[in-house]
């Protein structure tokens, strides 16, 4: 057998591969153009009408704070992420970095069910959180947590965590220890050489990170469906309802196809806004 | 690093973050061992029950089932197109190679709503949204750039010169392939399977518009659970998840080094 009759078998599936997933996507666009025929999944004639639909003040508002939910959520990951980013690289036992990176990143793979339901246990009015917090009378009331943005942006800071610890130890590893040393002895504290050498020098990683995590984010389905109820909803909310609840095909896609813009937009964005921090310096 | 007021703070702020990570499974687990159908905190009694309802409710079964033989062909099919496809990136140059691989890699970006509503509507057209197929491939294409990447690494770390060698002494490009290079991309494969085995376990968001009442996989008969009971029998079945996902995260460390596989160097200092 010769070199290329090998290239022929090897690329063959992906090419199969990809043109189902093409056709799906071209689905999405095609259908995104015709219209919709009340309770029937077969659509009607040509129309750009669908597109209409974006204009409406519902769909403004929940465009609007699934941007706000991501960027709060890549903000507040970045919090929670660089500590532990930064412990994962510094630690010496083998045995604790193996622990820490174990913990950290259990939650990419639980699975979104799993995940969230858990937090229903924590954050509903009968659970967790107010349990604890009635039986020590510091409230007297149980606490609505569940239904809210904050609750929603918590949980997916859960999801996201582990993407940006991997992401950040990746960069801060990458940092030749030798500068922290450099600056600790030039008579700079801790605090002080963090903040002027280890942090600078870790800014492509908090780049990839926050960006990463706002995509991520940007597909959220399950959590906003179980901690937001319907009073919290997001782009992926929107699609099901109107894709599986009401069969309207034609309204599902144009959503999808405006979720995916809009993602690609606000991603393009972001790259942009945080383009200073690329070209920062040590000082 | 010396023990100070900074380092002592640092590692105190570290625990707290920590324990935010785990607050959920600890909760979940007190909940999974609660006596009571109504979940109290502390709860009055303990027992095992749930865990038995967990095991013996038929919509769990069944998803369990399906759960399976998605993974199973899912993980067979992302691993042989995308370990092959990855060789093909990685040795071969031809015209649409960027493209095909930009296709192939774009549901990283892409979200998973937006691929199940694009199968969802390709198998209504095609009248197969009853059909394991559609939640098969719908899950392959989720997967595959995370095996591509598996793969990737390992056919970076080969080197070329080994292949030369075999080249050199007569060996035709099929037996350089099948006695060199394929037995050295083993560790690649390997994680690739595991990465497909694990996300298409747990994939829900795409799979949810994909499957029917009878392909329908355990995340989406969780969630069909989650939505209709408020008992303790999603806690129990959590807590088997969790525990279940640890042993494998726990044995891959030890057989493989993950913060080898995910790039993160330790520095002692």
């Amino acid at each position: 057998m010769t070199r290329s009759s090998i290239f022929y078998w090897f690329v063959t599936p992906a090419i199969l591969l990809a043109l189902l997933y093409a056709a799906a996507l071209s689905c999405i666009l095609v259908f995104s153009l015709r219209e919709h025929v009340p309770g029937s999944l077969v659509v009607g004639g040509w129309t750009v009408e669908n597109f209409s639909f974006l204009l409406r003040p519902l769909l403004i508002a929940v465009f609007s704070d699934t941007a706000l939910i991501c960027l709060l959520t890549a903000l507040a990951t970045l919090l929670v992420g660089y500590p532990i980013a930064y412990a994962l690289v510094r630690v010496r036992s083998s045995f604790l970095r193996a622990t820490i990176l174990i913990i950290a990143i259990t939650p990419m793979f639980t699975g979104e069910i799993t995940r969230t339901y858990s937090w229903l246990l924590v954050l509903g009015n009968s659970g967790f959180i107010n349990a604890a917090l009635l039986q020590l009378g510091l409230i007297a009331e149980p606490v609505q947590m569940m239904f809210t943005l904050p609750a929603v942006v918590l949980v997916l800071v859960h999801f996201t965590l582990p993407i940006m610890v991997i992401i950040l130890a990746t960069a801060i590893s990458q940092i030749d220890p030798a500068y922290t040393k450099a600056s600790e002895s030039l008579g700079a504290g801790p605090l002080r050489s963090f903040w002027h050498v280890t942090l600078p020098l870790s800014a492509p990683g908090l780049i990839a990170g926050i960006i990463t995590c706002f995509a991520w984010t940007f597909s959220a389905f399950a959590t906003p469906q179980l901690i937001g109820g319907g009073k919290v909803n997001m782009i992926g909310n929107v699609v099901y309802q109107i894709g599986i609840s009401s069969f309207n095909f034609p309204l599902a896609a144009v959503l999808s196809l405006a979720g995916v813009l809009f993602t690609i937009v606000l991603v393009g964005l972001m790259r942009f806004a945080l383009r200073p921090l690329d070209h920062i310096r040590v000082g | 690093m010396r023990l100070n007021f900074h380092s002592i703070a640092f590692w105190l702020l570290v625990s707290l973050l920590i324990g935010f990570v785990l607050l959920p499974a600890v909760v979940t687990a007190i909940v999974a061992f609660n006596a009571g159908a109504v979940i109290t905190f502390p709860p009055k009694d303990w027992s095992l029950r749930w865990f038995e309802r967990a095991l013996t409710y038929r919509d769990f079964q069944r998803g369990l089932w399906n759960s399976v033989i998605v993974m199973l062909w899912t993980s067979v099919f992302a691993v042989s197109i995308g370990g092959a496809f990855a060789w093909v990136i990685d040795r071969c140059d031809f015209p649409g190679k960027r493209l095909l691989e930009g296709l192939l890699t774009s549901s990283l970006l892409i979200p998973s709503f937006t691929i199940g509503i694009g199968f969802l509507i390709l198998a209504n057209q095609v009248a197969m949204n009853r059909s394991f197929a559609v939640v098969i491939v719908t899950h392959v294409i989720l997967v595959l750039p995370f095996v591509m990447r598996a793969v990737f690494v390992s056919l970076r770390s080969i080197d070329p010169s080994l292949e030369r060698a075999a080249a050199s002494l007569g060996a035709g490009p099929w037996a350089v392939l099948r006695t060199i290079t394929l037995p050295l991309m083993v560790p690649g494969l390997f994680s690739g399977l595991l990465f497909a085995a694990i996300l298409s376990f747990n994939e829900f968001t795409a799979t949810l518009f994909v499957s029917a009442q009878a392909t329908q996989t355990l995340p989406v008969a969780m969630y069909n659970y989650v939505r209709e009971y408020a008992d303790p029998s999603m806690a129990a079945l959590s807590v088997m998840f969790f525990v279940m996902i640890t042993v494998v995260l726990a044995l891959t460390n030890w057989l493989m080094d993950l913060g080898r596989i995910l790039a993160i160097k330790s520095q002692d200092h």
